[in-house]
């Protein structure tokens, strides 16, 4: 096992240069022109080489897996994260390896152009071993584009619930889309959370966005008020626009408990003035 | 009345026929009632009024009569355009009508608003429902041409 990777070590370090432009341009070729020139391909083709033949000198085995290809999998997988921001495909980030193999074979053959068995027995065991080496970046690909989908559907939910401190003691909930299903359980329980994080004296549920208020709509705002009120916060409910208000009357939905505002500027106004605090505009600027 | 078949909406000149099966189904709906009244140029608030009716018995089909299907068409007068839907389920139908239609009351931890409010936000409401058979309300929304 051991001396069957010399060889290929030695080739490597041996032409590296000419493996080099043999590899570059295998990659350019397979490349599409305007997605070789957003990155580095010769600057980590260069850094790849050199590292990949001080591997083979140094440790035995050709299993990635193995302690000594720490570091080429540490490149390769730095090589295979950047690939799926900038927007390769697996097959693409996987030539990277792929496009290796054709150049080394040819040295290969070359250097052992006396003794054909094992040229071949050498060039099978590269094969394989870049192969793995493709597979491993298409398993990172794999793995980096799972953890950015992961983050988005978190920022998704975060960003669904944007409870924000508008002033000390007043916080605002802007509401925005469509309100039934499960998503509004989320939002209402965000704010009762924040309320008890920050104290807050006032809560301003805003409805502008909210295109439909009808009975469960209503009913979750009520709850969610009678609950805030229980923790010692007063809801104002603002955005209500006058289709939506004549809307809720004849629903018959009794918001008279409920103090509402018809923007968020005037919910604003109350809220400051409920919490101890005011604002003057100055004159002269 | 085998409403099962129905997985995708349904046109047919100016009827359609959504199914009512989930809460997106709820939404599909409001949006279609919306986009109909827009076309037909109602004013925003009767589009409000009349898609909130909507919203409450569609949710109304889903919750008590589980499931059905929503029928929405465009009618025409000699003066008058209007759109008409008909929520229809073959649910356990609704045994005492007066107490349904009374504001407050709910059998499902609502606000029991639902059937009062659209009748009062529509221009025409009716209900034909029958223990054991199913409901079906019909409202309507007219404009003067
Ligand atoms: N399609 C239906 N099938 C069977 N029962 C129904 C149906 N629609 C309404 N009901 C009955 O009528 C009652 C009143 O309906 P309504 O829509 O007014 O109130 P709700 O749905 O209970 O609450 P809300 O609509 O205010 O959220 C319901 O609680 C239910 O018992
Ligand atoms: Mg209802």
């Amino acid at each position: 096992m051991s001396n069957k990777s010399t060889q290929l070590a030695a080739v490597i370090a041996e032409f590296q240069d000419q493996l080099l432009e043999g590899w570059l341009a295998g990659l350019e070729s397979r490349l599409h022109r305007d997605k070789s020139k957003t990155i580095d391909l010769r600057g980590q083709a260069a850094q790849f080489l050199p590292l990949l033949a001080e591997t083979l000198q140094q440790t035995t085995s050709t299993n990635i897996e193995d302690a000594g290809w720490v570091d080429v999998r540490q490149l390769l997988a730095e090589i295979s994260q950047a690939r799926v921001r900038q927007g390769f495909t697996p097959i693409e980030t996987a030539n990277f390896v792929f496009a290796l193999k054709e150049p080394i074979f040819e040295y290969l053959r070359k250097a052992l152009v006396d003794n054909p068995l094992q040229a071949s027995e050498e060039i099978a065991t590269a094969s394989t071993l870049f192969d793995n080496l493709g597979l491993y970046t298409i398993d990172v690909y794999q793995k980096a584009r799972e953890q950015i989908i992961l983050r988005q559907q978190q920022e998704l939910l975060e960003l669904s619930t944007p409870v924000v401190q508008l002033w000390q003691n007043v916080l605002a909930l802007p509401l925005i889309g469509t309100l039934d299903s499960s998503r509004t359980q989320v939002v209402m329980e965000s704010l009762l959370q924040k309320i008890v994080e920050t104290g807050a004296l006032i809560a301003i549920i805003d409805i502008t966005g909210v295109p439909t208020v009808d009975t469960l709509v209503a009913q979750h705002l009520l709850k969610t008020i009678a609950a805030a009120r229980l923790m010692g916060a007063d809801c104002i409910i603002s955005g209500i626009r006058p289709q939506i208000a004549q809307t809720i009357v004849h629903l018959g939905v009794n918001l008279e408990d409920v103090v509402t505002k018809a923007t968020l500027a005037d919910a604003f106004v109350v809220a400051l003035q409920r919490a101890g605090s005011s604002i003057q505009l100055t004159a002269g600027r | 009345m085998g409403n099962e078949s129905f997985s995708a909406r349904i046109t047919s000149g100016d009827n359609s026929i959504l199914p009512l099966k989930t809460d997106e189904d709820v939404v599909r709906l409001r949006k279609q009632v919306r986009d109909d009244l827009v076309a037909l140029g109602f004013s925003l608030i009767e589009q409000t009024k009349m898609v909130t009716a909507a919203s409450e018995l569609a949710r109304n089909t889903l919750r008590y009569g589980g499931g059905g299907e929503a029928h929405v068409s465009r009618r025409h007068d000699n003066d008058r355009t209007g759109v008409e839907l008909r929520f229809i389920d073959n649910g356990p139908g609704i045994a005492n009508l007066e107490l349904a239609m009374t504001d407050g009351y709910t059998s499902g931890g609502g606000l029991g608003l639902g059937l009062s409010g659209a009748k009062r936000l529509a221009d025409e409401f009716q209900i034909d429902t029958e223990p054991g058979k199913g409901t079906t309300v019909r409202i309507a929304k007219w404009k003067m041409l």
